[in-house]
């Protein structure tokens, strides 16, 4: 089992009303950025990084996000090439780069390579179409969102495997004189994985490539119904996807005490958590989904609630409010009724606060010792087997102790207990066994991916609930 | 007898949807960014004398999606295309807003192709007051909202967009905005370069109507489109009280001034 260390970096310091007066952290204005703030807390997330190495995890996650306190890694790479040289042997995994917002996929090419060439192949770079709210913020025409996507995907692939120069003129990208000088360390190419939050469509682009899948925190049961989706893609492919073709990212916080843990984790829940990340209209720009996407969010039951892309919202967007024409209120959530004035800040946090215990229950969240914290996330193993387990330090106004706390149990208590489980299980990652290797035999039956019988055990998720 | 007609016509290298309706001399309508909104009572009015040809822009509705046509400078490109095919040229044209910018940007590059042009608060020139109004990143009820300034006076608006949106209509709807962001996302729904070749239009009467509370294209684009057609016949008319809709908020004075101008 292939375990990373996560975090969003997050800007701790923002009032959180601005954050839910302004009902997203993609929507604050930057004048409240403190640059002496900022300067000691990316100095703190690459320090934590080399500790998170030292305690025993076997790598460090990255995500970029753009304009937001939420996430203060707006230009990923520039950490990822600092981590190549101040780390030693932990790998370094980008979930992932944005695709659709690179004008430059050649550029980007070359930075992967740089870091990979630094941390002596260590990089294992991912790419995401990023949220809504980024395509806003860097001027990404998100009708061409899809389109972006798997251009610069074979562009970068391109860069790093056929011999140059040559020129490349594409739909979106035209390039007179393709000779990247950096080539990336690893050949013949680094692995790539790549993370997501509801596309079916992605999960069907990744079994195709043989890319490993990352499910963010979404919810068990439509994860399991993922997974499935993948390997059936995968047979039609004619290999067989196992552990190794899947990772899990779960929002974890571990304290000494119960009590302490408990009191701590409330962080979690600030500002209203990743459901806040953007509006409704920043969250889904048009063209942004393909119109079958947006039926099947439309559709959807269960909580995706990661970066707030939710049925909800989706209808929120569509509905919006038209003024003096007497519409007939609907049962808006607290966001809504804040919009319209009809509750207050204050309110508003409460109602945020008051779900706390639930997403615990549905393990939006998990909170607790090591000794509390293990059996749940056993129970995660056990049903989705990932291969790859990225465990998220919990979000909000923790202290740097409280974090380095955390990370210091993980790594003596939990990771080893992972680690057992996980052989017990016969989990193997991408590591021990490259994803696509072992075909499939066409009318056999493949290796299941997950334990319905677990899943059985597993809490049902309070849809309401959002983190 | 129905009112109208929707056919599609294998034009320009495509299949056309073309709302028809009426009698008389033809006059081209170009539709709004939210598409064709169905047969309003100033379709009806202006129907009375003139036969309304309503082509339904290529990504909406009936009409599928042409990848070639990639900004509205080219959308204008494509309905030239059409015009010259169905010898309609010399016509009339009534512009809506990003149909309105579609339509100068046609007349920069042929001024001869219509005989009359009336611009209704188009998008296309950057006002130098004010911002066009992001429609890309605001919700559908925010944009509906912005486009007219008072939603109670406007029945026709309360009948076009009043109550719940059925999942239809805000597929339609999104299909619309999805269309219009491929084309015109950047720069921010105007071309830099269109005031400029708007002084290349001679002997094109043109007449621009704008709402004096236009919050979606702000009315002192109105006098930067009025300043760049400076070497042809140009009427500004500007209605108090009304939003980005004059055709709907201001619907009698609208026709009236349609039939003034087009007699």
């Amino acid at each position: 089992m292939h375990i990373m260390y996560f975090t969003e970096r997050p800007y701790r310091d923002v009032p959180e009303d601005e954050v839910i007066k302004n009902r997203s952290f993609f929507g604050v204005p930057n004048r409240f950025y403190d640059a002496q703030v900022g300067a000691r807390l990316y100095n703190e997330y690459l320090d934590e990084d080399v500790y998170a190495e030292e305690v025993g995890f076997d790598a460090i996650m990255l995500n970029e996000h753009h304009g937001n306190p939420f996430c203060m890694g707006a230009v990923m790479n520039v950490e990822a090439a600092i981590l190549a040289r101040i780390t030693k042997k932990v790998r370094i995994v980008l979930l992932g780069n944005p695709l659709p917002v690179v004008k430059n996929p050649v550029r980007l090419a070359e930075e992967l390579a740089e870091i990979d060439l630094i941390s002596k192949g260590r990089l294992v770079p991912g790419w995401v179409r990023g949220a809504g709210s980024e395509q806003i913020f860097n001027q990404a025409n998100p009708a061409y969102n899809r389109e972006y996507f798997n251009e610069a995907h074979d562009l970068v692939l391109a860069c790093w495997t056929k011999p140059g120069p040559f020129r490349w003129e594409g739909k979106h990208f035209n390039f007179r004189y393709v000779n990247p000088w950096a080539l990336p360390y690893q050949k013949p190419r680094p692995p790539i994985w790549i993370p997501g939050v509801i596309s079916a469509e992605t999960v069907v682009w990744c079994a195709k490539h043989r890319y490993p899948y990352i499910g963010l925190g979404t919810a068990l049961q439509s994860t399991v119904e993922l997974w499935n989706l993948y390997g059936q893609t995968a047979a039609d492919e004619g290999y067989m996807a196992g552990t190794e073709n899947f990772g899990y990212l779960q929002q974890i916080h571990v304290a000494e005490t119960e009590e302490e843990a408990q009191k701590q984790g409330r962080a979690a829940m600030f500002g209203g958590g990743a459901a806040n990340f953007s509006r409704p209209e920043h969250t889904l720009p048009p063209g942004y989904n393909s119109k079958e996407a947006t039926r099947r969010l439309a559709k959807q039951a269960t909580d995706y609630g990661f970066l707030g892309i939710t049925s909800e919202k989706l209808k929120e967007s569509q509905s919006g409010d038209v003024r003096h024409i007497g519409i007939p209120k609907q049962n808006g959530d607290t966001r809504e009724k804040l919009r319209k004035g009809e509750i207050s800040v204050e309110e508003a946090k409460k109602k945020i606060y008051a779900n706390y215990q639930k997403a615990q229950d549905g393990l939006q969240i998990i909170i607790g010792t090591p000794k509390t914290v293990i059996p749940k996330l056993k129970l995660i193993m056990e049903v989705l087997r990932p291969g790859v387990f990225g465990l998220f330090q919990a979000q909000g106004p923790l202290t740097t102790q409280q974090r380095l706390t955390s990370i210091r149990l993980m790594g003596q208590e939990v990771l080893p207990a992972m680690r057992e489980i996980a052989k017990g299980l016969g989990i193997v990652d991408p590591f021990e066994r490259e994803p696509g290797s072992r075909p499939y035999t066409s009318g056999t039956q493949y290796d299941s991916l997950v334990d319905l019988e677990a899943l059985k055990r597993a809490p049902k998720r309070d849809e309401s609930v959002r983190v | 007898m129905a009112e109208w007609t929707e056919e599609i016509t294998h034009i320009a290298g495509t299949n056309l949807a073309i709302v028809k309706g009426g009698k008389g001399k033809p006059l081209l309508i170009l539709h709004e960014e939210l598409g064709h909104p169905g047969w309003m009572s100033y379709h009806q009015e202006l129907a009375k004398d003139r036969t309304l040809i309503i082509p339904i822009q290529p990504g909406y509705g009936k009409s599928p999606r042409v990848e070639q046509i990639r900004n509205v400078h080219e959308l204008g490109l494509f309905y030239s295309w059409v015009l010259n095919e169905m010898n309609l040229a010399p016509i009339d044209v009534i512009g809506f807003s990003i149909g309105g910018w579609t339509a100068a940007e046609m007349a920069t590059a042929n001024s001869k192709i219509f005989r009359k042009m009336m611009l209704v608060a188009p998008s296309g020139i950057k006002p130098a007051d004010g911002e066009i109004l992001d429609i890309f990143a605001v919700t559908i009820g925010t944009q509906l909202n912005a486009t007219v300034h008072d939603a109670t006076a406007a029945p026709e608006f309360r009948k076009l967009y009043g109550g719940e949106r059925t999942p239809e209509q805000f597929e339609s709807f999104e299909e619309a905005r999805t269309e219009s962001a491929r084309i015109a996302w950047d720069p921010i729904l105007n071309n830099p370069s269109l005031s400029y070749f708007l002084q290349g239009v001679k002997g094109l009467p043109t007449h621009i109507v704008w709402g004096r509370e236009d919050a979606t294209v702000p009315v002192s684009a109105a006098d930067a489109y009025k300043a760049a057609l400076k070497n042809t016949d140009v009427k500004l008319t500007i209605f108090d009280g009304c939003g980005h809709r004059p055709e709907i908020e201001k619907s009698a004075e609208f026709v009236k001034l349609v039939r003034e101008f087009l007699a």
